[in-house]
């Protein structure tokens, strides 16, 4: 009688695997850690746009003779690519009228849109346990049923932007659905199967897009027919700014999953299939059930940001209509601990890299994979809580009550 | 450990010192300011998700602005795309850079150069691969706004026809990266030519790789990975061809290379005359299928620099060189003589319009 119960004690913590600790342990991490590698992957970067400089690269070869040179070239290289990042996702200061000025806020809140939804999902899944790595896939299936619906159909205002968002939910809640349902009958590793959901659902819209359903009028080009204005989401600002009501809706969401993850008997038992999932069966709680319903909820969030993308920012379904946002509403969950607030937040946080990224390109000719960098440098970061508070020297943060018993300033600061 | 970490520390200490030794240029003031004084021109360009060094059209274009950069004395500002949702605030960051022409590279930017020529009437746009179409699908024309297009399947008829007549084995074959338009215009045309070789001479050479009637056909999946293209060579190599046209940008490469490996198989090279920009494989380039893009793009700027700029489409043909074929180089002395010569006639008498080449891909 015993055996079965002795392996579970060397594990981590009973009833998780070990990628579901290393989930947990980088959802722990604090706010401070979170700030500080933001702070570090910017700095870090800024070596990166200095020594990809021309002027840099010519004024080190004469470092000794002419110091002032080189760093002269290397402040100019990295301030004004970052003045660009600021002024091409904040204000542009710049600018001679009062919309250019204020559009850059408006479009990081536009491209956040898609990040914020996804990455809502993502968090759900995170802290029921579920490393959902699908959100690319899920995004996809939205925006496809999202995007058929707005541009086959003829509907009267309002009743057809509700049809086209209702359907982007069920193209991704179904898609994340199937990853739900082969974990809970089958126990297959979500990981791996959301990713190859992943490219099932990129050739399947590139092989969509071949379709003459798909396609307008008499060219072959992969490209939708533009939306039916009917079933697009308004302008909140007028034509001057692509800002829509999908960011009010993404908002609105987040208040929605925070209901649902804190209010909601559901979320409860979310919560606590993401503690500890042998507890919660032990206290009555389908486990199975709970890993479809994640998954379908994550799902569908996913697939409101693709019906973002489709109904408000591009207006018509191509094949890259989700860029990378899947991928990248990863981190932006991780980065707000998987919190609608935090999520929001972060969101905000790429979706301002990425809008300035096109001005940094554009002014200071700085490759726009920076800004990759920059993001792929905050999730290494984050991955690694311990190097952070190694280099600032933090006193080690954790989630036993213990450990953070003995670092109140730490949790102070945190919180 | 510690003594490891000083060691090493040193070291790089030392290689910094040791090249950032040199000595330091004179002050130079005056150059900067007469080049940007010939003219306050700036022309500008957005790559679509392959990105400027892409090795196919992105580059082509990349090439011809830094071209049209080097005779006219102007400014260029160019920017690459990620993803596709990268085009539009791409294209405004441009408006916002003062620029005085916009070149959207590749038919994705359609949408986005239109949307951005109506709203900014005095900024003129072009566009590469691509016409403007009103909502209901009918050609438009924006007067600040001028499609650059190729008729590339008049070009790879010939390399078609050259290709079946050239096959000593009764199989020719080609491939794609990605079904595009632009893609399956070279297809189109090549299937066209063995078609054309086959009723002229009485012959039954097979085309391997795509079914002009049903729009189908063989394709790698991507612009990247040659060992694709590599495999997929094999495969028709395996089924007796003998030419191969790959229509993938740095993925025909691995084409080329399985072709080397076989002996005795030909490659069609696409773009530019691969016997020049794939130099490894210069021995079995049969000819290729030029589609000028670079030349099209310093016409498209000198316009617009001289003022000349109008909104009629540039469309590459044989008659204007904007497509052509490629000389045979290396099987110059192989070609038999009455081959040439029907080129020539075809060449000829596409120009004149007595052979019309269609292709559903054409714009």
């Amino acid at each position: 009688m015993s055996q079965p119960i002795a392996p579970e004690r060397t594990q981590p913590a009973a009833g998780r695997t070990r990628g579901q600790q290393a989930l947990h342990e980088m959802l722990a991490s604090n706010w401070l850690a979170t700030v500080l590698a933001v702070v570090l992957a910017l700095v870090l970067s800024g070596v990166l746009i200095a020594a990809a400089d021309k002027a840099v690269q010519e004024t080190a070869t004469y470092l000794f003779a002419r110091p002032g040179d080189f760093f002269g070239a290397v402040w100019t290289s990295v301030s004004s690519a970052y003045v660009a990042l600021f002024q091409g996702s904040i204000v542009d200061t710049s600018a001679s009228t009062l919309t250019r000025m204020i559009r850059p806020i408006t479009e990081t809140m536009t491209v956040s849109i898609p990040l914020i939804f996804a990455g809502l999902g993502l968090g759900i899944g995170f802290r029921a346990g579920l490393f959902n790595i699908g959100a690319q896939g899920q995004i996809i299936l939205g925006a496809v049923f999202a995007g058929y619906v707005g541009f086959t159909f003829d509907l009267p205002p309002v009743v057809h932007v509700v049809l086209a968002v209702v359907a982007a939910a069920i193209g991704g809640g179904l898609w994340a659905g199937i990853a739900g349902v082969l974990k809970a009958r089958t126990g297959a590793n979500e990981v791996i199967v959301t990713i190859m959901l992943n490219n099932i659902a990129v050739y399947l819209v590139a092989f969509l897009l071949t379709t003459t359903a798909f396609q307008r009028g008499d060219s072959n080009n992969p490209i939708s027919p533009p939306l039916n204005s009917n079933s697009l989401f308004p302008l909140l600002l007028g034509s001057g700014f692509r800002l829509h009501a999908g960011f009010l809706l993404a908002l609105a969401t987040a208040v929605g999953v925070w209901w649902l993850m804190n209010r909601s008997t559901i979320g409860f038992q979310f919560r606590a299939v993401g503690s500890n999932p042998n507890a919660a069966r032990v206290a009555g709680i389908s486990v199975n059930a709970a890993y479809v319903w994640v998954m379908v909820v994550a799902g569908a969030l996913a697939g409101l940001g693709g019906a973002a993308q489709v109904l408000g920012t591009e207006k018509v379904l191509t094949a890259g209509v989700a860029a990378s946002f899947g991928f990248d509403a990863i981190t932006v969950a991780l980065l707000g601990r998987s919190k609608p607030l935090g999520t929001v937040l972060a969101g905000l946080l790429f979706g301002a890299l990425r809008a300035g990224g096109f001005a940094m390109q554009a002014r200071t000719g700085t490759p726009i994979d920076i800004v990759l960098v920059v993001q792929s440098l905050i999730v290494l970061f984050i991955a690694a809580p311990p190097l952070v508070r190694a280099l600032f020297r933090l006193p080690a943060a954790g989630t036993e009550p213990p450990v953070l018993a003995v670092s109140p300033s730490v949790k102070e600061v945190g919180l | 450990m510690k003594r490891m970490t000083r060691v090493a520390s040193l070291a790089a200490v030392a290689a910094l010192a040791l090249t950032a030794c040199s000595s330091a240029p004179e002050e130079e003031t005056t150059t900067a300011e007469e080049t940007s004084a010939a003219t306050d021109f700036t022309a500008c360009m957005v790559s679509d998700s392959g990105g400027f060094e892409d090795k196919s059209f992105n580059q082509s274009g990349a090439e011809g602005l830094d071209q049209a950069v080097a005779d006219l004395g102007i400014e260029e500002i160019k920017v690459e795309s990620s993803a596709e949702t990268d085009f539009t605030p791409n294209i405004d960051s441009l408006v916002q850079q003062d620029c005085n022409l916009i070149i959207g590279v590749g038919f994705l930017l359609e949408d986005p150069i239109q949307a951005a020529a109506e709203a900014n009437p005095d900024i003129n746009f072009a566009l590469v691969d691509s016409s403007f179409s009103a909502p209901d699908f009918s050609p438009l024309t924006i007067d600040n706004a001028k499609p650059l297009l190729f008729n590339t399947q008049e070009a790879s008829f010939l390399a078609g026809y050259a290709a079946a007549g050239m096959s000593k084995t009764g199989t020719v074959a080609t491939f794609g990266g990605i079904q595009l338009p632009s893609v399956s215009i070279f297809m189109d045309g090549f299937a066209d030519g063995v078609a054309q070789y086959n009723t002229d001479s009485g012959t039954a050479v097979k085309v391997l790789g795509w079914d002009k009637a049903a729009q189908t056909g063989s394709f790698t999946g991507d612009f990247e990975n040659q060992a694709n293209g590599q495999n997929l060579a094999q495969g028709f190599i395996d089924q007796g061809a003998d030419v191969i046209m790959p229509v993938a940008g740095p993925v025909g490469l691995g084409a080329a290379a399985a072709a080397k490996a076989a002996g005795n198989v030909m490659i069609v090279g696409v773009d530019a005359d691969w016997f020049d920009t794939a130099p490894d494989y210069s021995d079995i380039i049969l000819t290729s299928v030029i589609k000028k893009i670079g030349q099209s793009v310093v016409d498209a700027v000198t316009q617009a620099v001289e003022g000349n700029f109008s909104s009629d489409p540039y469309v590459g043909t044989l008659e204007n060189g904007g497509v052509d074929i490629a000389p045979f180089h290396s099987f110059e002395a192989t070609v038999p003589a009455e081959l040439v010569t029907k080129l020539d006639e075809l060449k000829a008498s596409i120009i004149s319009g007595d052979l019309v080449v269609e292709s559903e891909s054409q714009n």
